[in-house]
């Protein structure tokens, strides 16, 4: 879980060098990551993880936060 | 029918005494009934799509519930039996059945659209590809008539029907219902495309009345008809006359076209929206708000966000975010990523998408190669800027005076007059003659224009151009305000007197300042024809 987490920091880091995803909450809900970022991310999480993320998941929920990626990234592995 | 009707104008005020005069639990048949009639007055065959839209809608995503919920309950009764592949295996399997009736779904509606908006663009281009081969034969062209708002009810209706079968929220069970959201009147004109989850509470609710939202509503619809028969409705004829005539009408007079035509398609289609925010507001149904002062927007992608709200993010999320994490999509970033290196292949899905979405956008606009272009040269723009996105910061960095007022000020002046220079593409006929209108700003110098008399022949009298000065004044005197608020709330808040006096005022205008006369009849909205 925490291999999970602090390999998405590192890709969260590379769009964004400057924010604080360790700690950050809001990170769809403050427009921090806007429509581009999620899809670069997306690929980024597919490539990395081997997992299929559908478009149903794209919800502010579960990319608000590293923890939330890292949630659904758990989930999709279990799936 | 016209929001500037008067029999639309008389038909709502008696709908507003009778939805508040019945039983709460009958309103929403009223205004179901009441959007039947007002769809019916565009052309009695025009029922005939929205019911075929409503009908299938309903049948289809009551049978993906059923299946959804079977699915579930196999799964439930398998529990102990089937071991974890095997249970994905089922979802799996189930989701690709219900996947097909959604396809079968989006095939029938959008194929619909296709042939009624796109049928004759698709054949013209047919033809003149046949004819580049030397045939003179020509494939009939079909000729159908535009359902009224059918571009905005359909993709309002479509992505209820994703939801459900994302399983965001129950489908409806009752028929009638459903065809009210498919179908409520106030949006039938010119969107905005609405989630089923924001609208359907209120729509069915059949809320009492409330003083202080009927008048803020009431208020609402009056500042909408301010801006189309004051200010759209007078700038009209001086923005058919420019583009009507590109050879007369070149260089200064392109760039007024350009100017006019900004503030025409920001009043005509934001008055529409602010009466049909304000007739729900009346009638307790929120309604999304499809503008955010799109002119203060810093750059194209900002703009974006703030015109046109709703159709951007149904775009999002039922297209752009489905085509980026699409399979193939991902494929293509894999190989790219192996064989044009990791920097292509982790933004190539989004340059593709962001393509593919701003086609579909430009198309959507219209069945012409204009708003093809237009999109597309969106997306470009959208594009660089994001590629830029690094250089801007390490501008903002050195220069201190980038994050000034003044300079965000400039940004918002430039980004409205680049919106302006794209949407001259709705105004001339076709593609090159576009580009030729562009050049002429910057090669036919007939500045005098400004000063000889000129602007006095162009269907506009000195008056004119007074009510016109002073509304854009008054727009952005409203908006600026309006960053910190509802400027009616707080009016209402601070005064209940000067808030009706508002309410008088706003009447008073539309009567005096609304362009009108000897054989005056308003005209359609702008994104009516959409």
């Amino acid at each position: 879980m925490n291999e999970i987490r602090g390999t998405i920091i590192e890709i969260l880091q590379d769009l964004h060098e400057d924010v604080d995803f360790e700690n950050e909450t809001r990170l769809i809900d403050d427009k921090i990551l806007d429509s581009f970022d999620i899809v670069t991310l997306i690929s980024e999480l597919s490539n990395e993880f081997d997992v299929t993320i559908p478009a149903d998941k794209i919800i502010p929920e579960n990319f608000n936060s590293a923890d939330a990626l890292t949630k659904m990234i758990t989930e999709l592995e279990d799936e | 029918m016209l929001f500037t009707d008067s029999l639309f104008i008389f038909g709502l005020i008696l709908l507003f005494f009778v939805y508040f005069l019945i039983p709460q639990k009958y309103r929403w048949m009223l205004l179901l009934g009441a959007s039947i009639a007002f769809y019916a007055y565009s052309g009695v065959f025009n029922l005939i799509y929205i019911a075929v839209t409503a009908l299938s809608t309903f049948l289809i995503t009551r049978r993906m519930e059923k299946m959804a919920e079977a699915a579930k309950e196999s799964v439930s009764a398998h529990k102990s039996e089937w071991s974890r592949d095997e249970k994905k295996a089922f979802k799996e399997h189930e989701k690709k059945k219900r996947r097909r009736w959604l396809a079968l779904l989006l095939i029938l509606n959008f194929g619909m659209l296709a042939v009624i908006k796109y049928g004759a663009f698709t054949m013209n281009n047919v033809n003149t590809i046949i004819g580049w081969f030397g045939n003179r034969g020509t494939l009939p062209v079909p000729d159908f008539l535009l359902p009224m708002g059918i571009s905005f009810y359909l993709f309002q209706t479509m992505g209820y029907a994703i939801d459900v079968y994302r399983e965001k929220y129950p489908c409806e069970k009752n028929f009638a219902k459903l065809a009210l959201f498919v179908s409520f009147f106030p949006q039938l004109v010119q969107g905005p495309i609405s989630r089923y989850d924001d609208l359907a509470k209120g729509l069915y609710a059949g809320n009492g009345f409330e003083a202080e939202r009927v008048h803020l509503g009431v208020q609402r619809i009056l500042w909408g008809y301010c801006k189309k028969v004051v200010l759209a409705d007078r700038i009209l004829p001086a923005v058919t006359l420019l583009i009507s005539d590109p050879e007369q009408y070149q260089g200064m007079y392109a760039l007024l076209g350009m100017l006019y035509y900004t503030l025409q398609l920001y009043a005509d289609f934001t008055g529409g929206i602010d009466i049909t925010i304000g007739i729900g507001q009346v009638l307790g149904i929120p309604i999304a708000e499809n503008f955010q002062r799109p002119f203060f927007s810093k750059n194209i992608t900002e703009y974006w966000r703030r015109w046109h709200i709703t159709l951007g993010t149904w775009f999002k999320d039922y297209l752009f975010y489905p085509v980026s994490v699409a399979q193939p999509m991902l494929k293509l970033s894999k190989w790219s990523r192996d064989k044009l290196g990791k920097n292509i292949g982790k933004y190539l899905p989004v340059y593709v998408s962001t393509l593919a979405v701003w086609f579909v956008t430009g198309l959507w606009h219209g069945a012409a190669w204009n708003f093809i272009v237009w999109g597309m040269l969106n997306a470009v723009i959208i594009l660089i800027s994001e590629r830029l996105t690094g250089l801007y910061g390490k501008f903002h960095a050195k220069c201190g005076w980038s994050n000034t007022r003044a300079y965000d000020g400039f940004m918002a002046i430039r980004t409205t007059l680049m919106m302006g220079c794209l949407r001259m593409f709705d105004c001339y006929r076709d593609v090159p003659l576009t580009f030729r209108m562009f050049g002429t700003m910057f090669t036919k110098w007939n500045v005098q224009i400004f000063w000889d008399g000129s602007l006095m022949k162009l269907n506009l009298s000195l008056a004119d151009y007074g009510v016109l000065l002073t509304g854009v004044l008054v727009l952005f005197t409203a908006s600026m305000i309006g960053r910190k608020g509802s400027v009616r709330k707080r009016i209402l808040g601070r005064s209940r007197v000067l808030s009706c006096c508002m309410t008088v005022a706003l009447v008073l205008i539309v009567l005096i300042f609304g362009a009108y006369g000897i054989g005056y009849d308003s005209s359609q909205f702008i994104y009516n024809q959409f």
